[in-house]
């Protein structure tokens, strides 16, 4: 236990000496903590539209209006040809167009109906998914609100169909407010970086400058070896975890409605099975570039496929089944049952024991390949 | 002259004789184009919902079957009450909660009015708004049909057509950024480790004092990770016509061009990176883990840039790879010439520039 102790002070000792690093690995995360949520705001209500009106009546004018009004949408060209408006879409000027036919108010009383054509840049699918929901729903609005209007127009009977109403409620988030969804991921997605991927750069700092040698003709056990490697890393994860729980509170006003302790058990079950990833990588590196590109890659993938930014319901099976072998998917969703909904441990038990089963498999591997190389 | 190829030569040697990082610096951007493109989507579909419905009538029976039969929605048949709602919504089993009201379909009949209750989760507040609106649509349609029945006037029913990409893929929006995405990270930091390690080996000193000129040594760094890259990038244009049937409309001219001037502009960065750092470790933190969640979250495939604040809007202009997510775009995907993206085209080459000077500024001839 003695050399174990000794060997963490050494650890910490070469960590510390290296104020730059420690610097970076405590400022950094805090920063991107502060600023990037401000970027990650996916709460759609920019959408640019073109209109192209070949109608110039009061009711396309008043459409327009209910348009412009409504608050997420913005009028970014009004044009009467319908080419205009779709070169305006192909230069990004305009996320979607709206053609209101000519004659169409004189039309719609005629022939009692009368359609309006969108066109949707679909190449950024939520916003158009989106955009072209809200839209529909401001047409379906302005068609009701015709018929109260212009009712002598229309037959008695028609407007006493009956109507079903959808009444919306929103729990665990009613003020819609993104940052909650998104501060929890991004501070996984630190911890990731910055805490379980260093591991992998210390172990194989130790083999590009030769020392690795020099531990492993010291009567030294291997698992003490490891542990060293360790648990500095995990002590940094764990305060920089608790650096962004402070800077979620300031900043972003987020306090975690579950309690802190189940917080923190999720967050040692996750660094057991990051760093044994960082580990793992770290036996299969015979340079720093090498352990770079490999954790590059991984970090990157994960930060892509872990529902952090991306949603990983929409995506196949064979990927979802993929992305239950990533730790990161089953801490994000840990933080955002935790934090949002106040989920206990009860609830997450699958998500724990999917990361312990990892870590045990990753640190294992890690184990058995390090005998045979070193 | 002689001096510069033979150098260029002993950097080549040097890459291509480390085969496993080569291996990597290959296959690794190649299998993340290939995973992301299949798997990320961007269409919302089988969320998870529960439908509770306390009336069992003719019409609810009607809507839920509508709402069964699409495939927006995978219904939880497990929860039935309100009291197991919250238990579901706590272990993150449904996204959403329908429920009919007892006497639904008799206030329909009879009052003419009857309301749906959805509760959704919005711990995710954009799936929660999506499917929100699918469900809404859903009912709409609902209601026009049988006003349609009922002989409603003054109907008016959008047409939606979707551009670019009919049918929601994600691959669209996401091969072109995480190729922006991918080939910046992978240049930065091949160049971050490039002089340091000669700084950290003591060759940098060797190097020095020979009559070779600095700027001969940058050269002859620069050129194999710029030959790589442009490797890399035909292999990624060509998985993603061949499996991802995304193929380059425009001109594969201009597309090479710009990315060449965006990968030039990538590894001059690293080159600055390399320059000011100390050791290979400090240089890779830099790339890695300092550049890679900004550059991720503001070259823009991810998160809209215009609903960003003003600060981070002005930040993102910096960010080399917003402008070629924008000019692959452009080009590959909707087939514009150089009169669309010639605005991008200058932003990069002043970018380019800029830092290869400050790097050559900055490179000192002393250690």
């Amino acid at each position: 236990m003695r050399t174990l102790y000794f060997l963490l002070e050494k650890e910490f000792r070469q960590i510390m000496r290296n104020k730059g690093i420690v610097r970076m690995l405590i400022i950094a995360p805090v920063i991107q903590l502060i600023l990037l949520p401000l970027a990650a705001d996916y709460s759609v209500k920019n959408i640019s539209i073109a209109v192209v009106d070949n109608d110039h009546s009061t009711a396309s004018q008043r459409l327009i209006g209910k348009i412009t009004s409504s608050g997420y949408f913005k009028l970014t060209g009004y044009t009467g040809s319908y080419k205009t408006a779709l070169s305006l879409v192909e230069q990004e000027k305009a996320d979607l167009a709206l053609q209101i036919p000519a004659h169409f108010e004189r039309d719609l009383v005629r022939e009692n109906s009368q359609k309006l054509y969108v066109a949707i840049n679909a190449i950024e699918g939520t916003k158009a998914n989106l955009g072209g929901a809200y839209l529909s729903s401001i047409i379906t609005d302005f068609n009701e609100q015709l018929r109260v209007d212009w009712h002598t127009t229309g037959s008695a009977t028609g407007s006493d169909a009956p109507q079903i109403t959808v009444a919306a409620s929103n729990w665990y988030n009613p003020y819609m407010d993104f940052h909650l969804y998104i501060v929890p991921a991004i501070l996984v997605t630190l911890v990731t970086a910055m805490a379980a991927m260093q591991s992998a750069f210390n172990i194989v700092q130790e083999k590009e400058s030769g020392t690795i040698e020099q531990i492993n003709v010291t009567p030294l056990k291997k698992h003490f070896f490891i542990l060293g490697k360790l648990i500095p890393f995990l002590v940094l994860g764990i305060i920089i975890f608790t650096l962004g729980l402070l800077v979620g509170w300031l900043f972003y006003g987020i306090v975690p409605v579950g309690s802190l302790w189940v917080l923190y058990i999720s967050l040692v079950d996750y660094l057991f099975a990051m760093l044994g990833l960082g580990l793992l990588l770290a036996t299969y590196s015979a340079t720093q570039m090498q352990a770079m590109s490999l954790s590059f890659f991984f970090i990157n993938i994960f930060n892509m496929m872990s529902g952090a930014f991306t949603a990983v319901d929409s995506m196949p099976d064979w990927a979802r089944a993929i992305v239950q072998t990533f730790p990161p998917s089953h801490f994000i969703r840990i933080m955002r049952m935790v934090v949002l909904k106040g989920s206990g441990v009860g609830d997450i038990l699958y998500d724990l024991g999917a990361m312990a089963l990892i870590g045990l498999v990753l640190n294992g591997w890690a184990i058995l390949n390090y005998r045979k190389t070193v | 002259m002689r001096q510069l190829i033979t150098f260029i030569r002993k950097e080549f040697l040097h890459v291509f004789r480390d085969r496993k990082t080569l291996l990597m610096l290959f296959g690794l951007p190649i299998a993340q184009i290939v995973l992301f493109g299949f798997a990320l989507s961007n269409e919302i579909k089988n969320s998870r919902i529960a439908i509770t419905d306390y009336s069992k009538d003719a019409v609810t029976e009607q809507l839920i079957s509508k709402i069964a039969s699409s495939n927006y929605f995978d219904i939880q048949r497990t929860v039935q009450s309100a009291t197991q709602l919250e238990a579901a919504f706590k272990k993150g089993d449904i996204r959403m909660a329908v429920i009919f009201p007892a006497n639904f379909g008799n206030d329909l009949v009879h009052t003419g009015k009857a309301t749906i209750q959805v509760i959704a989760d919005a711990s995710d507040p954009n799936l929660a708004t999506t499917i929100t609106n699918y469900i809404t649509r859903l009912v709409n349609d609902f209601n026009t049909q049988t006003a349609l029945a009922a002989g409603k006037p003054l109907q008016i029913l959008p047409e939606m057509q979707f551009l670019y990409n009919p049918e929601l893929r994600g691959a669209p929006n996401f091969v072109p950024g995480v190729m922006a995405l991918v080939l910046m990270l992978v240049c930065t930091m091949m160049t971050s480790v490039a002089i340091v390690k000669e700084k950290e080996l003591g060759t940098m000193e060797i190097l020095l004092v020979s009559p070779f000129k600095p700027i001969y040594i940058i050269i002859s760094k620069l050129t194999p990770n710029l030959l790589i890259s442009v490797v890399n990038l035909f292999i990624i244009l060509i998985l993603s016509s061949v499996f991802l049937d995304l193929h380059v409309k425009g001109s594969i001219l201009l597309l090479t061009f710009d990315s060449i001037l965006f990968i030039l502009t990538s590894l001059s960065i690293g080159l600055l990176l390399s320059i000011n750092a100390k050791t290979q470790q400090a240089a890779m933190m830099g790339s890695m883990m300092g550049m890679m969640l900004p550059t991720m979250l503001l070259t823009g495939f991810l998160f809209p840039i215009e609903n960003m604040p003003l600060a981070l809007q002005v930040l993102s202009n910096l960010v080399p790879s917003r402008w070629y997510f924008i000019i692959v775009k452009k080009v590959m995907l909707k087939g514009l010439g150089i009169t669309a993206v010639w605005k991008e085209t200058l932003i990069l080459t002043g970018m380019c520039l800029f830092l290869f000077a400050i790097s050559l500024r900055r490179f000192k001839i002393r250690l």
